[in-house]
């Protein structure tokens, strides 16, 4: 595996370790070795440093499951926001997708990925029982599934509403259809069809 | 719709070709080796971006050269349309239409309808259900999108079904629960893919038989059958039932996928019975009828390529082809032969514009006639 002859161990296991890392290969890999070996020391520690509190220090909140620094996140603690609406996100970056909105003022829960036995992930690795818990509790009174639209979120989207049919709960989706600025001429068949089976009433419309 | 132009560079063994078609029937004479049928697959390639003789696009190339280019001008609802398709060795293929690039080569296919029999397609008779399901599929999502849509989905749904029987195996473990919501995504789709085929089936057979009796002057009864347990038994309870025997077998043994289409002759199956040349009637017939099915649908006169398919016909059934295709139903078509003596008689009886091609070697001659 390893071609290049290296002059310093500590240089082949700097270079190895940034290897693993997605999308790096070896050359980009011993590029940012080399560039780090250039900075300043207390630069690097700075590097080091908070990658290693980031790993020890990083907490999921143990209300949302989302990525935090405290027991729970400042938007489960935050008291303006709308504890009867949950919704459900694959993961942090679709937390963040859907915070830039500024449309939703409710609560999340992170399921952390969605159901795909291609990739060894099955119901349990899910945070899906904790969710459960969470509607059984009482206070939520509407959960919004907002997974992708591949066939893996719709599966997903499908178990959760299987499991919580039966409490007490509304279970609401994202809208699907023509996206905002879209010439109709160029969108797809599919998204097309299925806007038109499932429209709108226009006054509906007028108020958002 | 028809092609005016066709203009080769580097593609196959065509150093350089510019040829100008007949609206109507255009032939290709030539020896075996000569090229009749690249010419052909040129022309395929301008409708569908790719041969059907050879999967791998480099090969298409001229040996010891770097690129080949098709170029197409077309006739299509009272327009010309330039297409353009380009390859460069261990490059991107590069397909426009009227200079304009294609970011997508889906969207292209469909624009420029083609019909093509080719001694190949006896795999639809003599291969596997999966030979048969392609063609029936092909042809729906060719101008369905929301079959081709369910189609993915269900194949993905399954892909992950079968995944997970699996891991089921492997880590000795089952859950029916996760099992279920693949099988319920399984039925969804399942079901409106079933609908689709049942009533293109129904559509599609008159046609298959009318042509069929014309070619054999009736003396044949041919049937097509479409198998599927999805007929009389409930998808979501099949799906169940076989749960067993999937997790021995450790894949999903009962659904849409497992249909076939039963082509029979008589009360047998043609593939057991038939002889070469009832064969090659009934995949005429069939191909005749996706003509129809297509003309219909897109509004337009596909082009109709007939690659050696005098091959193995008695003359009776040669003639009868001859008229059907003579008759102006169809638009224009390229015929394929080794010697002239069919192509005379069909001459013979064609009254509309007709041009014939020798085919020398890398070389193409229009003979005057």
């Amino acid at each position: 595996m390893i071609t290049e002859k290296f002059p310093s161990r500590l240089l082949e296991n700097a270079v190895n370790e940034f290897a693993k890392l997605p999308g790096i290969g070896r050359k980009t890999s011993l590029r940012l070795v080399l560039h780090l070996l250039k900075q300043e020391k207390s630069e690097v520690e700075l590097f080091g440093n908070s990658l290693i509190q980031l790993r020890t220090e990083i907490k999921h909140c143990k209300v949302c499951y989302n990525i935090s620094d405290s027991e729970t996140c400042n938007i489960c603690s935050n008291p303006n926001r709308n504890s009867e609406e949950v919704c459900i996100v694959e993961n942090i970056k679709d937390v963040m997708a859907i915070e830039n909105t500024q449309q939703f003022s409710g609560l999340y829960h992170v399921l952390g990925g969605i159901i795909s036995p291609m990739d060894g992930v099955g119901p349990s690795d899910l945070e899906i029982n904790s969710l459960i818990e969470r509607v059984k509790s009482g206070e939520v009174k509407e959960v919004v599934l907002a997974l992708s639209t591949t066939m893996e979120g719709d599966t997903t989207n499908f178990y959760i509403y299987k499991k919580l049919k039966d409490l007490n709960v509304k279970i609401s989706t994202l809208a699907r259809g023509v996206s905002i600025g879209d010439e109709l001429e160029y969108a797809d068949e599919i998204t097309l069809g299925r806007s038109i089976k499932n429209r709108l009433d226009f006054e509906s419309t007028l108020s958002q | 719709m028809y092609i005016k132009n066709l203009s080769l560079v580097n593609f196959k063994n065509f150093e350089e070709a510019d040829l100008k078609f007949s609206a109507n029937l255009n032939c290709f004479i030539g020896n075996n080796g000569a090229g009749k049928t690249n010419l052909m697959d040129a022309i395929f390639y301008l409708s569908f971006c790719k041969s059907f003789i050879s999967s791998i696009d480099g090969l298409n190339i001229m040996h010891d050269q770097d690129f080949f280019v098709i170029h197409g001008r077309y006739h299509r609802l009272e327009n010309e349309e330039n297409i353009y398709c380009g390859l460069k060795r261990g490059q991107k293929k590069h397909f426009k239409r009227n200079k304009k690039e294609y970011k997508k080569l889906s969207e292209h296919i469909g624009l420029l309808p083609l019909i093509i029999v080719t001694p190949s397609d006896m795999n639809l008779i003599l291969g596997g259900s999966d030979e048969r399901r392609r063609f029936l599929d092909s042809i729906i999502s060719q101008y369905d999108q929301v079959y081709l849509d369910n189609l993915i989905r269900y194949n993905r749904a399954l892909l992950q079904r079968n995944k997970l029987l699996k891991q089921f195996a492997a880590d000795r473990f089952y859950s029916e629960e996760s099992l279920e919501v693949w099988s319920d995504q399984m039925v969804h789709y399942g079901k409106l893919i079933h609908e689709k085929r049942v009533e293109y089936l129904q559509k599609l057979q008159p046609i298959f038989q009318h042509y069929y009796e014309l070619i054999s002057s009736g003396k044949e009864r041919i049937e097509m059958v479409h198998e599927s347990k999805l007929y009389d038994h409930d998808f979501a309870e099949l799906l169940k039932e076989s749960i067993p025997k999937d997790r021995l077998l450790q894949y999903t043994s009962v659904g849409i996928h497992k249909d076939d289409i039963l082509f029979n002759l008589g009360d047998y199956p043609i593939k057991k019975i038939g002889s070469q040349g009832q064969k090659k009637t009934y995949l005429v017939a069939l191909k005749l009828a996706q003509f129809d099915f297509i003309k219909d649908l897109s509004g337009m006169t596909p082009i109709l390529l007939l690659d050696d398919i005098f091959d193995k016909l008695d003359k009776y059934r040669v003639e009868q082809i001859v008229k059907l295709v003579a008759d102006d139903h169809f638009g224009q078509i390229f015929i394929t032969d080794t010697n002239r003596e069919h192509l005379d008689q069909m001459i013979e009886e064609i009254e509309a514009d007709f041009k014939i091609f020798q085919v020398n070697d890398g070389t193409v001659n229009e003979v005057t006639k």
